[in-house]
């Protein structure tokens, strides 16, 4: 069944305090962020990876929700009890891509706490631009980074006025946010005083039920099974039906 | 052939395949992921995009030979065949399968197995000009030479 991909960025040392072991690999640059990509069509895996490692990401590519939860040491039987709003993933920052051009939907994704959506195929432009402000984020990050709808900062969706392209969307951060400090870094994220570090996640938009438009085809696959729920207690696979 | 010449004709042949349609800027995108570190990067890419559609192409040819074709089958290959022809710029391939899929949405078997004709011979015109395109690219680097950025002047 095809759906789409999403990228996840952990900082190496958030990776370390959920529980993912055995990564091998040379300590990350503070400015580094990880990203973990989830998408089951191995060109798009191929295209996404390479578009953020040519970003400075470091980057895991998988084919699957179920994958994505084991890479980040989920274990899908225990997840109600593990998982609940206050869990560190809920500061992993999703960005949905999908080839989905549906305004509804990708107001829906944002809604659903989606950090951006990027519109497939994606485009170096699009991984740069995302990039930026995560670094930004990531610098800034304050305790509560995923914000319940009623927080959530100004969204702005920006249609291209031009017929041809699509509307991408933007995310305009709240600066008036009252953040702390810059968060430091810190190797042991599970001490609940230290502001948790901005991992970011992108998947792909899961598959909805047929509702083609002319120039866009849409995705067929239960309207629940959202990305986000990679951080919430019912642990159904991200974009599988 | 002098280095020059084949140069020119890489460019000249790129160029075509983007006037005709076979190629759409996501190809161009693609060609920005090369550089040094990855000089293989796009006929990588490409390769596996045509090792994916030969078994999903198989795939949609035995799913439309059933006696009682279950679209539900169908529609998600023709959904994967799109987006990775939409990823790496297969602007026919990917705009058939558009249309195959408001077949399938209609469940018109008779419909989708004109598609499927229509989706194989894009898709097999993309990979016989991007096969051309890659033995051209060789034969420059064989000879020594670079192979020339593209010209956006179009």
């Amino acid at each position: 069944m095809a759906s789409d991909g999403g990228v996840s960025c952990l900082r190496r040392s958030e990776m370390m305090s959920v529980g993912i072991g055995g990564i091998d690999s040379p300590p990350l640059d503070v400015d580094e962020v990880h990203v973990l990509a989830v998408d089951d069509s191995l060109v798009d895996r191929i295209v996404i990876e390479r578009l953020l490692r040519i970003t400075s990401c470091k980057v895991t590519a998988v084919d699957s929700g179920w994958r994505a939860l084991e890479f980040l040491g989920i274990d899908n039987e225990k997840a109600s009890a593990e998982l609940d709003e206050s869990s560190s993933f809920r500061q992993v920052p999703v960005v949905i891509m999908s080839s989905e051009n549906v305004i509804t939907r990708i107001d829906r994704c944002l809604e659903e706490g989606a950090e951006d959506f990027l519109l497939k195929p994606v485009k170096l432009a699009d991984v740069k631009r995302l990039r930026n402000y995560l670094a930004r984020d990531v610098k800034h990050s304050n305790g509560n980074k995923r914000k319940l709808p009623k927080d959530s900062p100004p969204l702005t969706l920006s249609p291209d006025s031009s017929d041809s392209s699509p509307p991408r969307s933007t995310l305009s951060p709240d600066s008036s946010d009252s953040s702390p400090p810059p968060s430091t870094l810190s190797p042991d994220s599970s001490d609940s005083s230290s502001p948790p570090l901005s991992p970011v996640e992108i998947f792909s938009s899961p598959l909805l039920s047929p509702l083609d438009d002319e120039v866009d085809d849409v995705l067929t696959s239960s309207p629940e099974s959202t990305p986000s729920l990679v951080r919430r207690q019912k642990m159904r696979s991200p974009g599988l039906d | 052939m002098e280095l020059v010449q084949m140069q020119k004709s890489l460019q000249d042949y790129t160029k075509s395949l983007f006037l005709d349609g076979v190629l759409d800027s996501q190809f161009l995108q693609l060609q920005q992921l090369q550089d040094e570190s990855n000089p293989d990067f796009v006929s990588q890419v490409v390769t596996l995009f045509f090792q994916d559609s030969d078994r999903i192409l198989n795939d949609l040819s035995l799913s439309l030979d059933q006696q009682v074709v279950d679209f539900k089958k169908v529609d998600p290959h023709v959904h994967q065949l799109k987006g990775s022809s939409s990823s790496i710029g297969a602007q026919r391939v990917k705009n058939a399968c558009v249309v195959f899929r408001s077949f399938c949405e209609q469940q018109n078997v008779e419909g989708c197995h004109r598609c499927l004709q229509q989706v194989k011979k894009e898709y097999y015109l993309v990979k016989n000009r991007l096969e051309t395109l890659f033995k051209l690219e060789q034969q420059i680097v064989a000879s020594g030479g670079m192979i020339p950025a593209m010209e956006l002047g179009f």
